[in-house]
């Protein structure tokens, strides 16, 4: 703007502005650009997420049944309500433990199959694309085949026939929680999708892993395979492990979908942290107050665990570095 | 001359003996069949008589029914056309307003010199800490006062503000050559001038590896959509394949033909987009 008050003042101005300077008016304005480039967005974003977010810490304060615009304050008794009088506790703990082995399973598997693929000569985009392309495929689909050909609890369930040869009874996988094998169901449906996806971040990061350093341990004595494995491969897998591992134990305390579909929400067992939510928010009871404090109590134990991992791994160290 | 060493580096591969490498193509064989055995399973269901799938004795192949998919389309009970054709719309719409909105915050973040721009950048990543499946039941509340339930509005348009988008394009652009820009400015074009004529060409790349993993993501998604869709005509195909699930009378054949569908578009994007989507992903290292 300071730059129109030249005018029709007498100078020497020259005659080209020097050309790399930004244009007069709006077009050159950095100020009108920065608001025109992320005001869409930015405005977006605060009704779609600041907006929903401060409302849900709003509402838990509240008694908020049937109404999403309550009056009546009732401090922390929605936190109270939904850590004592609610499913909501127990999958919180279900689904820790839950985190707790799937999370370094899939790292495991996703690894292996990257070291696998990195190691193979011919073929390795056939193979790499069959351990990648359940990604494409919705937890919906893939449940329905796990609940209705894999795991069908009938002697036509893929399962159960490759059992008969055997000779061992049918199980019914996913009748009843006792013994849990509707576990089995799950943990093998959310390794087949996940694996190939995490296996790709491994993959990419294989290939970055520089051939100088094993020359280098070659010449000082390292052994291929476990040694080296050990002493370079892994170190310098650990900003992507880092990665992978933080975004598995957000995918994992999210679980939704494949529950839904698999267990229903009408079983007592086996209900993820969303399932509650879900039920306590929309179901019938349309408690908006007690499901937003149970979301702010997830987001919360979320946040932590991520905290807790990224200490342990040392979250942030290598991810710009590169 | 520089570039001889990264070279070097990809021999450091030893040769292996016949017996090491028929060992590691039987265990990554045994591994591809493993995980290739659901597509088979629903191929194989999808094509035979519910006869056919719950008999006693198992049937390797399927008698190849193929009037199953026009069964699928024709039965009234169902609208599958329909939320074929909403999860379409919903996904394209999607895709395309995540990649306008996240693309050109994502630039005026990394680009626009403006002094507050750094607070702004905050903002945005401080909406990364919040699980975003946790916030469905706010975002429930607020769409739903706006009168957008079951409708494609509702659908798409709380999706598009995905900061972490934002914030990868921000970190592509921040790479991206400064050099070219200022050729352009030179040249007489203001921000957005530049942006659309330099930048986006240079960069369909990028867009496309962003296009198809939100794509997915979106054809893919099943809480929003469930919480979303009151009405069966504006359910998409993943929750028409969820009410197959609990309906009481159960034609195999149609629900395994109803997930096939529903599997087919994107295992095609995955088979002629990998390039970028692999690309995508080891850029980005998540979905959507």
């Amino acid at each position: 703007m300071s730059t129109t008050t030249t005018r029709g003042v007498a100078q020497p101005a020259p005659a080209k502005a020097s050309p790399a300077r930004p244009r007069r008016g709006l077009r050159g304005n950095p100020t009108f650009n920065f608001w025109l480039f992320t005001g869409p967005f930015l405005i977006g974003l605060v009704i779609f997420v600041f907006v929903p977010i401060g409302w849900s810490i709003w509402l838990s304060f509240f008694d908020a049944r049937y109404t999403v615009t309550p009056s009546h304050f009732i401090g922390f008794d929605n936190y109270k309500q939904i850590l004592t009088n609610s499913n909501f506790p127990d999958s919180l703990l279900t689904f820790s433990v839950f985190a707790a082995f799937i999370v370094p399973t899939t790292w495991a598997l996703s690894l292996g199959l990257a070291l696998l693929v990195h190691r193979l000569r011919f073929m390795r985009a056939f193979f790499r694309s069959v351990f990648f392309l359940p990604t494409a495929v919705s937890y919906v689909a893939a449940a329905l085949i796990w609940k209705m050909s894999i795991f069908s609890g009938v002697r036509f369930g893929l399962m159960n026939t490759v059992l008969g040869w055997f000779g061992v009874e049918n199980i019914a996988y996913l009748a009843n929680p006792s013994p849990p094998w509707y576990w089995v169901v799950i943990v093998s449906l959310r390794l087949w999708i996940q694996s190939g996806f995490y296996m790709i971040l491994f993959l990419a990061a294989l290939q970055n892993i520089p051939g100088e350093l094993y020359e280098a341990a070659a010449i000082d004595g390292a052994k291929p395979g476990w040694q080296t494995f050990r002493y370079i491969t892994l170190p310098q897998l650990r900003a992507t492990s880092t990665a992978v591992i933080l975004l598995l134990l957000i995918a994992a305390y999210q679980a939704f979908d494949e529950f839904f579909n698999i267990i229903g929400q009408n079983a007592t067992w086996a209900q993820t942290p969303l399932m509650e939510l879900y039920k306590t928010a929309l179901g019938t009871s349309q408690d908006y107050g007690a499901g937003s404090a149970g979301a702010v109590i997830l987001s919360l134990l979320i946040c932590l665990v991520t905290l807790i991992q990224g200490k342990f791994m040392g979250f942030g160290r290598g991810e710009e570095a590169k | 001359m520089t570039t001889t060493a990264p070279q070097l580096g990809k021999q450091h591969k030893k040769g292996r003996g016949v017996l090491g490498n028929a060992g590691l193509y039987v265990a990554v064989g045994i591994a591809a069949l493993l995980f290739l055995i659901p597509f088979y399973l629903i191929v194989r269901n999808s094509l035979s008589t519910d006869l056919e799938i719950t008999g006693e004795h198992w049937k390797v192949l399927p008698s190849f029914q193929w009037g199953n998919v026009s069964e699928l389309f024709n039965d009234p009970t169902v609208e599958f056309g329909r939320s074929l054709w909403n999860s379409l719309v919903v996904a394209v719409l999607t895709t395309l307003g995540t990649l306008l909105m996240c693309s050109l915050a994502g630039y005026g973040l990394a680009r626009i010199p403006y002094k507050h721009a750094d607070k702004v950048f905050y903002a945005v990543l401080a909406t990364l800490m919040v699980p975003t499946a946790v916030t469905f039941v706010p975002s429930f509340v607020l769409v739903s006062s706006l009168g957008w339930v079951d409708t494609y509005r509702g659908l798409i348009i709380p999706g598009l503000f995905s900061g972490f988008t934002c914030f990868l394009f921000r970190q592509y652009f921040l790479g991206f050559p400064k050099e070219l820009e200022e050729a352009a400015r030179v040249d007489g074009l203001g921000y957005w001038g530049a942006y659309w004529r330099i930048v986006v060409p240079n960069s369909l790349n990028f867009f496309a590896a962003i296009a198809t993993i939100t794509f997915i993501s979106a054809w893919n998604s099943f809480l929003w959509p469930l919480v979303m869709g009151q009405d069966p005509s504006s359910w998409t195909v993943q929750i028409a394949l969820s009410s197959f699930m609990t309906n009481q009378t159960v034609n195999f054949h149609l629900i395994f033909m109803a997930a096939a569908i529903s599997i087919l578009p994107l295992v095609f994007v995955f088979l002629f987009l990998q390039r970028w989507l692999v690309q995508g992903i080891a850029q980005t290292g998540i979905k959507g």
